[in-house]
Formats: C-alpha cells, structure tokens, sequence
C-alpha cells in the first residue's frame, strides 16, 4: 500500500483498486483496465503499472508494450491545458500545419512537450472526424474550428492561469 | 417484448413521427417540433447550449405545450453548424446562434419563419431542406430517416419508424440460410474497405461448426477524412445494434462486440444508452422475442491506433494484446477473435441490413450499379463549398458530387483531383469527372471506395506534397511488425521528402516506383498493402509536377517551402508590413515605395506573403 500512496489522492488510489479487483486474474481486460486508470489519475503513472500487473497476473514488460503501442496511453501526466490539433487530410490541406507552428512558437514547444509552467502540451492527432470545421483542433476535448492562424492568440489568451 | 408489445410502442410514438415526416399533425397535441443537431460537429459549435436555451425561452413565454424541442442526429451538412430543423414546416436554420434564439421562438409561434437563417441557394432562400441542391439527389439508407428521430427518444422514434421488426421477423419466421440468402441476393458489399460480399461473409461462418462464434462491428473509423460511422452511431445507434443481433442470428453467435474508437465518446454514450435499453426491453440478452436465440452486445473502445481498423488487428486489440495484424489465412471466418469464427461488419454496412430485410433483396438491388448495389455514404471535405455527410446511390458520378451536391470549388479555385478512399486510395484527376462511383471503376482508377472520404483537393494544392502527407500517416501508424511496411513506407517518405525539398534526382522517381510495388506485394495487412497507393496515383496522374519539383524546382502550387520563392510586384505601396515580419531580414526598402525580397537570405516561410494586405507579394 505504502507505493499506492503517492499514485493519487486517496479517492483516486481507491478507484483504481476498485477497477483492479473487478478485472482481477483476467489479462483478457488490461485495455479497460490502462482505460481506466488512465481517466483516474489522467495518465498511467509507473508504480501503477506494477501494480497492475500482479493482479492480471500478466508480465509488466507486456503492458509497457501495449501501453506504447497505443497513442492514447500515455506515461507522463497531463498539462493544464491540452491541445491536440488535427493533421488529418482534410484540416492539413486547409492549413492545419500553418496553425500548428503558429502555436508551437507562441508557446515556445515542441510537439509532445509540456510548457516550462505545466500550463500547456500540444499533441497532434489524426483526424478529429469534424472536417466539416477544417483546419480543427481540442483543447481539454473542447472543440476549435475553422481556424486561422490570426485567430490562435486571441483562442489561447482566453485561458487564464 | 413481444409483437404485441412491439406494436404498442410503435404506436405509441408513431403520432409523432408522422407530425415530422408527413407533417400530420392530425395526431399530436402540440404545434411544433424544434430538432438541434446533436452531431460531434454542431456540438463544437455550442448546439447544446441552443438545445437548452431553446427550452429555456419556451418555459418562460409559457409555450411548452406548443413547441417540442430536441436533439437529432447529424444531418451531414456540417459546414452551416449548428444545424436545426423545424418541424411541420420541414425547414431547416443554419449557423444558428445563442442570440437567434428568442427570434426563432416568437417568429415559430405565429407559423412564421426566420428568413435569415435559412440555407440560400442562387440568391433564393430555401425553405424546405429537401429542395436543397444538397439534399435533392441524396437517397437515404444507411442514414435513413436518423432527421426525423429524436435523441431523447432514440429506442421509441426507432420502434416507430419500424425498428425491430427486421429482427423480429428474423428470428420468429426465418431461418439462417434465408437470413443470408436476403443479404447475398440484395449484392450488399462491405462499406468499409475491401468491399467483400456481406452475404457471403456470413455464410463463410455460419457454416463453420463451432460452440462460440461471435459478431463484430468495426466502429474503428481511422482513415481522416471519414466520419459516416460517427453520423450513424451518434444519429440511430439501434440500427446496428438490431443488424448486429439479426447477423448473429444468421451466423449462430450469441455475442457480439462493438469496437470503437477511443476518440468518438459522444458515439460510444449514445451506443451505450441504446444497448441498455435494447437490454432492458428484452431486444437484446436472453431469449429474445421468447424464442430461444440469446445475443449480447458489448463495446470495447480503441485506444488511438490506425491499424486496429484492420479486422485482424482489431480482434488482437479486443483480445488485450498490442493491435498487431496476423496472417491471413486463417480467416476471422474460421479462426477469429479468442480463436473462434468471427464476421466483423463496418457500421455502414450493417445500417443496411434491417431495411434490406424489411424491403427484401429486390428492393436493394434494383438500387446502384452492375456490382456496386445500394447506397453509399461520403464525407465530402477539402476544398468544397458544401462540406459534410452525404448518401447517394452507387453510380452517381463524381462530377455530379462535387458541382451538383458539393457546390463546386469556393473562391472560384480550379478543381484539380479529388483524393478518395484514405491512406489507401488514390487520387482521381479533372479528365475523371464523369466517372460513375462504384466498386469497380474506382479501382480501375487506381483509386478505392475504401470508407468513404472524398477529399477535394484545387489548384492550390501540391500533389506531391499531399502524397507525402499520406505517407507520413502511414508511417507514424504502420505498426511495425513487418519489414515492407516499417521500412518501405519510411523510404518512400524520404523519397517523397527529398522531391518536396528539391533534393532528389530523376532516378529517385524509379526507386520511388519500385519500392512502391514491393511495399504493395510484401506487407502483411491491409496497411502496407494498400498505403503506397496514394504514391501510385500522384504518380500516374500528376507525374509532370513530380518531374517539375525535381528538374526544375519548382512546386507550382507553392505548397513546397523549400521550392518556392517570393517577389514583390508593382502594386507595393512601400507599407513595410512584410519586412516587419521578415524574420531572416530578407525584406527592405524605402517607406512608400516598393520593397523587395534579397532572394539569397530569403528561406521562403511565406510570412510576408501572409502578412501583406494589398496582394502585392506572388510565389514563383
């Protein structure tokens, strides 16, 4: 218990294990499971990962080889803000890298990387399935639309400390 | 549930219906319904905030016995969000916003319309959406009736407009060789890549003699570009919830799976609510209709990887394992997922099935081409005026899609191609136009159906560029297990990348070819084999751009940074804005008169170009 502790607050370390005897046994489950704990604490901290792995009775390296397998998994914890901006074909042939990079220098970043103050991370994604809004982008899963690149000061000046 | 029961729901609800499609209102007692397009689009332009405002003014005039409002699934015409629709009158509002709500209210409520939110067409106001140029030569099956449902009721509307009685005709008349003969016999097809007979899909499994067979639906919607399956899930969940009960019948599975993608969690609820209440009414479980056929249904959510759309790799994905495609064969047919024989459907194709059983194989096939039947959804995006969902019969030509429905190019650009089916299709040029949409001469084109994503691409666009584009997708998303696609795609994008910086030589263009044919032959799944074909095509179509870029670099599009240059023409009025922006210095002159560009320090970002009001800054 002494690890789990410093996963999460007590109510988050709770719900994690409540999900770990749910699917406890059944490696049939480790999607749900990284899902899940994924929601909980807003990624997958390492120690839970071992922690998983003894109640699915299944190897740790295999769950770092599904969690790197799939891009939505992620080990290093969320930004305040998180904007995932879409390169898919429609958004990238309306000028979606153009708004891109207008963010990337605004923010000084590159792609993946937190901001110095843990306020911003900007992922790219394919295809947010709103082409209908190219060039799109979410931030905290809230959607942007028909962007221009004039419009990104004014979209990320809202969003106070 | 019973057919009893059925009925009594249906008529319950079918009042309603009725006031909506037919405009009788004879059996309603209210006035008016407000449908709010509930989509992923018009909800990233705040429509459920309309929804609840709408309610809102209508609680405070006192009108709540008058007017109805609710949310509808998504129309498809994405672009003019938020869409509302308002019922007898059949109209639709569009970019509706917060502000227009009180107008919309007062105006409704003496039978009038708000003549500026509605669509215009050559300078006409359109008042009923079906007279649309945009709707008129749309046919509705996969998509059918979803405008007419409303979200609050998704279970009762779906009841009301015949849902359920496919399948219970199905299972209390028919047996399974006459479920499957039906769909062999309409000449449904895959709506989702291959494009594989459904019929005899089901059939490869049901004759397999296993104690544990199992459905699929592939929700996994990747290619970018394509959202129908989204529209679908999100507008009438039911519809595959009944079609996926009614193939485990014809297969003899009792279980059934819906993978969808991690990145569509308005479908996944929506899906969910449905399963529940399909649960609850006894539509789905134990002894269904009280016969003795058992079917559950369960969703489980990808977590962002393209390849999972490939059925081999999806079955991995579900089964808790790294998303990695396995050979073929065994097919899922015979050795699917946990092993045992599997039919995985794309959720388009399954939108088909109730309707095909209800109105018989006659009525589908008659319906689209030679060996192209039905309908097809398209998510037409890119650089069209009307960008969104549309379903049109097989053999609509492209021309028609795109300058009849689509509206034609904006800002008077020249069509140049239209990119279809993907990462695995290929591009189909202006001399293709009149070609009819089917199965077959698509791929004849060098092209493919695939799921369904038209992306239009003007003259301002860079062939090479977009072939890059596609391949840097396939890159990223190859899953790496096999050696043709982890390697050959990352050559073909540095081939590809040298060409758009002017560093590549004619012999590269053959490489490019041949390692395109070896990636094509060699991988492993659908992914390798299909993603050099976005190469393929440019190259076949456009090959004159490709040979400009590397004899004389130049990108006529001026997409190519690294090719183009910029110069100052004589409409200059020597603002400086442009050598403001500069950020190499490239850019000087005398105030109020014209600047020029130093091409040798200029690295051809395009800021100036950005930046200049007057039009005075032309690539080269």
């Amino acid at each position: 218990m002494c690890q789990c502790e410093r996963l999460g607050t007590e109510e988050q370390v709770k719900e994690f294990y409540d999900v770990l005897s749910k699917y406890k046994g059944n490696k049939d489950n480790i999607m749900v499971v990284l899902q899940t704990t994924q929601n909980i604490f807003g990624y997958i901290p390492e120690k839970s990962v071992k922690i998983i792995a003894e109640n699915l009775e299944m190897p740790e390296s295999e769950i770092y080889g599904i969690i790197s397998f799939y891009s939505q998994f992620t080990l290093t914890p969320k930004a305040k803000y998180n904007i995932d901006i879409c390169l898919g074909t429609a958004c990238f042939v309306l000028g979606a890298q153009d708004v891109l990079n207008k963010i990337l220098s605004k923010l000084n970043v590159r792609v993946g990387e937190m901001t110095q103050d843990g306020k911003w991370i900007v992922t790219s994604c394919r295809c947010l399935g709103c082409c209908g809004l190219a060039p799109a982008m979410t931030i905290n899963g809230e959607v942007y639309g028909k962007l221009k690149v004039e419009d990104i000061d004014r979209i990320l000046d809202n969003f106070a400390d | 549930m019973d057919f009893e029961k059925l009925q009594e729901i249906k008529q319950k609800y079918l009042a309603e219906i009725n006031f909506r499609k037919n405009a009788d209102g004879s059996q309603v007692d209210y006035k008016y319904d407000i449908m709010v397009c509930g989509g992923t689009g018009c909800r990233s332009c705040k429509s459920k905030s309309i929804e609840e405002k709408l309610i809102e003014v209508i609680k405070s005039k006192n009108l709540e016995r008058d007017i109805k409002v609710h949310g509808v699934g998504c129309f498809g015409l994405c672009v003019n969000g938020p869409v509302i629709l308002i019922y007898p009158q059949d109209a639709m509002y569009i970019k509706v916003s917060i502000d227009d709500v009180e107008e919309i209210i007062d105006k409704l409520i003496g039978g009038e319309l708000v003549e500026r939110l509605l669509p215009e067409e050559n300078g006409k106001k359109i008042t009923k959406k079906n007279e649309l140029q945009f709707c008129k030569k749309q046919k509705y099956i996969a998509r059918n009736n979803a405008e007419f449902m409303s979200l609050d009721n998704m279970l009762g509307d779906y009841i009301a407009l015949e849902g359920y009685s496919a399948l219970y005709k199905v299972i209390t008349t028919m047996k399974p060789e006459e479920v499957i003969k039906i769909i062999k016999d309409s000449g449904l097809r895959g709506r989702g890549g291959a494009g594989f007979s459904t019929g005899q899909k089901w059939e490869y499994t049901k004759v397999v003699d296993a104690p544990q067979k199992y459905v699929i639906c592939n929700a996994d919607e990747g290619d970018p570009g394509a959202f129908m399956d989204r529209s679908i899930i999100e507008g009438n969940p039911h519809a595959i919830v009944e079609a996926m009960a009614i193939a485990g019948y014809a297969i003899g599975a009792s279980k059934g799976f819906v993978y969808l993608r991690a990145e569509y969690p308005l479908a996944g609820e929506r899906l969910q609510k449905a399963i529940d209440e399909a649960n609850e009414k006894g539509l789905l479980g134990d002894n269904i209709f009280e016969t003795s056929f058992s079917f559950k249904l369960e969703i489980k959510y990808g977590a962002g990887a393209f390849v999972c759309g490939e059925e081999t790799a999806l079955m991995r994905s579900i089964e808790g394992n790294r998303g990695e495609p396995t050979l073929k064969p065994p097919y899922p047919a015979e050795k699917g997922l946990f092993g045992c024989p599997t039919v995985i459907n794309n959720v388009e194709t399954l939108a088909n099935v109730a309707q095909i059983i209800n109105n018989g194989a006659s009525w589908f096939n008659s319906i689209g081409t030679q060996d192209s039947k039905g309908t097809k959804v398209f998510a037409l995006t890119g650089k069209i005026k009307n960008s969104g969902l549309i379903e049109l019969p097989m053999g609509t030509t492209i021309r028609e899609i795109i300058y009849d429905i689509g509206g034609g190019i904006p800002n008077g650009k020249k069509f140049k191609a239209v990119q279809m089916g993907g990462p695995s299709g290929g591009c189909i040029p202006a001399e293709y136009l009149d070609t009819p949409i089917d199965y077959k001469s698509l791929s004849e084109l060098g092209s493919m159906m695939g799921s369904g994503g038209m992306i239009v691409v003007d003259e301002d666009s860079c062939m090479v560029d977009l072939a890059r584009f596609f391949l840097q997708f396939t890159v990223d998303e190859s899953c790496g297990k096999c050696t043709p696609c982890r390697i050959g795609n990352k050559r073909i994008l540095e081939i590809l990348t040298n060409i758009t910086e002017g560093r590549a030589t004619l012999e590269d263009l053959d490489k490019l070819e041949d390692l395109c044919h070896y990636v094509k032959e060699d991988s492993l799944c659908g992914l390798g084999q299909t993603s050099p074909n976005p190469v393929l095509s440019t190259l076949k179509y456009f090959r004159d751009e490709y040979i400009e870029h590397i004899v004389n670099h130049k990108c006529r599009a001026g997409v190519c940074k690294a090719l183009t240059s910029y110069v100052i023409m004589d409409k200059c009025i020597g603002c400086s804005a442009c050598s403001r922006v500069c950020p190499v210095g490239a850019i000087s002159g005398e105030l109020k008169k014209k600047f020029r560009i130093d091409k040798e320090k200029c690295v051809g970002c395009g800021r100036c170009y950005n930046t200049c009001r007057f039009g005075a800054i032309a690539k080269e």
